[in-house]
């Protein structure tokens, strides 16, 4: 079944429905198609709340569709595909490692030697500018740090697909912008497939191929948008081009409404 | 003077170096410490210093509640001399090795039981309504049960510490499973963890500190399993001790038993704490304010 022409990840007529605590189901897709090619970079835009997390989730295996397919390199999802990489919003580094320790976890789990796995977490420690922290603690890093450390730790297992559930938000700005530039110098290197889940659309614009806008919940794609920025891409740089400012006023126009309807919807939930 | 709380922190002059506000802090931390250090000995003295002059004085029966002096002979003479039920470490020695083997059991049978259930929705949800019933049990009535069931020796007092031990010890470790990191848990899964891999890597090391905290405890329940075991049947032991002073209406005897079990309790929880530091070296370690 592994077709090397077949997208890196294809979500088709997918919805996917909880249950609420009190026993009532909530719909958080609907209807929802993405294709990812092989090597292609997609950033996933849409109102706070709307389901874009759940898209990963699908994808990873950690969450089942209710109805749909979920098809990674051109096979259904069953379990937890190795294949995958999946950097998260908040900390998930473990506080009572070090950080060589977290970095070699993923290579350790999956039975490489030893040796090997620590030779290959120094390399990977040296690739994100982290040489000489080995021996520290995650509270001992500043948030910055801690990212790098993440990427590495889901770099070191080279995954063909790499899912990023907001990974940089809660970064401060300067910062935010120095990891863009360490993150897509990492992706040139690795030729993974990257599905970016964000609610920030410049962020999206400055390293994607392609943006998917979703409507406000339960999300499904109101529209895709290709980004024709030629890469290498400086993210510190680019978002004063012309074209950066036209595509992102031209997304936003279509972004506004369903962040209007996501608010909307959330305060009629709470009141 | 020796008040160094934030709403008194000291403000410096324009100017000064940093190594002057070091001194100063060094000063403060100094000071402070040397207070802690007098309140503590002051109230230790006026407490001993009070209950020998009231006993002294008559003003309570010394027959009932006997007197620091009184008792520090008693100690004195059951170290150099023994008790009249033989040599005092005999006893403290069996009184140790039952709390001991019932805290060891009693905990690592709670650790095991606590990370079973907490993994395993199925299994708690069965077993949860008789770890509630038997929990509501009175640990002590089990002690006559135990002594009829396992006779006057060891194995009884090792029973009862072990079931003093063991549900405490079970509940937090069943809590600290169950409050594991969600985020923590995806991640090293995706990374590849494998069942058991996660359990050892993940679930272990996040209940790590709710198991420590229930063992600052359980250690001072394993002494008063094996105690009360002992108080109601047994041949040697500081229960015993205690038992046989009330008997013969020695005060100042029940009162030092009680001395030595706060002494051994105090060194064990000591003792918990220094491993604790050194498992514990990944957490951080809270800032000093500059003041």
């Amino acid at each position: 079944m592994n077709n090397p022409n077949s997208p890196a990840i294809e979500l088709i007529n997918v919805s996917r429905r909880f249950l609420t605590p009190d026993g009532k189901s909530m719909t958080a897709l609907r209807d929802f198609n993405m294709s990812v090619a092989r090597g292609e970079f997609v950033a996933v835009v849409g109102p706070t709340g709307c389901g874009k997390s759940t898209t990963l989730n699908l994808v990873t295996g950690l969450a089942k569709p209710s109805s749909g397919e979920v098809r990674v390199m051109g096979a259904p999802v069953n379990g937890i595909d190795p294949s995958i990489g999946f950097v998260f919003q908040t900390d998930a580094l473990f506080p009572w490692r070090s950080v060589i320790d977290n970095v070699v976890a993923g290579p350790l789990f999956r039975g490489v030697p030893s040796e090997q796995a620590y030779e290959s977490a120094h390399q990977w420690l040296a690739r994100v500018n982290l040489s000489g922290h080995e021996s520290k603690y995650p509270h001992q890093l500043s948030g910055g740090m801690r990212k790098r450390v993440s990427l590495a730790q889901t770099f070191i297992n080279e995954p063909k697909i790499l899912l990023m559930d907001e990974p940089f938000s809660a970064l401060d700005v300067q910062t935010r912008v120095l990891m863009h530039d360490e993150l897509l110098r990492l992706w040139s290197q690795a030729k993974a497939s990257v599905v970016f889940v964000t609610h920030d659309l410049e962020e999206a614009i400055a390293l994607a191929d392609k943006v998917y806008v979703l409507t406000a919940g339960p999300a499904t794609v109101k529209s895709v948008y290709p980004i024709n920025i030629p890469r290498p891409r400086v993210v510190s740089e680019i978002r004063y081009d012309q074209a950066f400012i036209d595509i992102s006023r031209t997304i936003w126009d279509d972004l506004r409404d369903e962040v209007q309807r996501g608010a909307a919807r959330t305060e009629a939930l709470v009141a | 003077m020796t008040d160094t709380t934030l709403s008194s922190a000291i403000v410096f002059q324009p100017g000064t170096s940093d190594a002057e506000i070091e001194a100063a802090a060094a000063r403060a931390a100094r000071n402070r410490g040397r207070a802690v250090y007098f309140w503590r000995y002051f109230i230790l003295l006026v407490f001993l210093g009070g209950w020998e002059v009231l006993s002294s004085t008559k003003l309570i029966d010394e027959f009932f509640f006997s007197s620091p002096t009184a008792i520090a002979m008693r100690l004195y003479e059951w170290i150099t001399e023994g008790t009249s039920e033989g040599p005092l470490w005999y006893h403290l020695w069996v009184t140790m090795e039952e709390s001991l083997l019932g805290f060891f059991t009693g905990s690592v049978a709670g650790i095991v039981a606590g990370i079973a259930l907490g993994r395993n929705r199925m299994l708690s949800d069965v077993f949860s309504i008789y770890i509630k019933v038997i929990n509501s049990v009175p640990r002590v009535v089990l002690a006559p049960i135990f002594i009829m069931i396992f006779g006057l020796g060891l194995t009884s007092k090792v029973a009862l510490s072990f079931v003093m031990v063991f549900f405490v010890v079970f509940s937090n470790a069943f809590q600290g499973v169950r409050e594991a990191d969600r985020n923590l848990l995806a991640n090293a899964q995706i990374l590849g963890a494998k069942d058991w891999q996660l359990t050892r890597s993940v679930v272990i090391p996040s209940a790590m500190s709710w198991i420590f905290a229930s063992l600052h405890v359980s250690f001072g329940f394993a002494i008063v399993g094996a105690i009360v075991g002992e108080f109601v049947g047994a041949r040697y032991g500081i229960g015993l001790l205690i038992n046989v002073a009330k008997g013969s209406f020695d005060a100042a005897g029940m009162y030092a038993a009680i001395v030595i079990i706060m002494v051994v309790a105090l060194a064990a929880e000591y003792g918990m704490t220094v491993i604790e530091n050194r498992l514990a070296k990944w957490r951080p370690a809270p800032l000093q304010d500059a003041s």
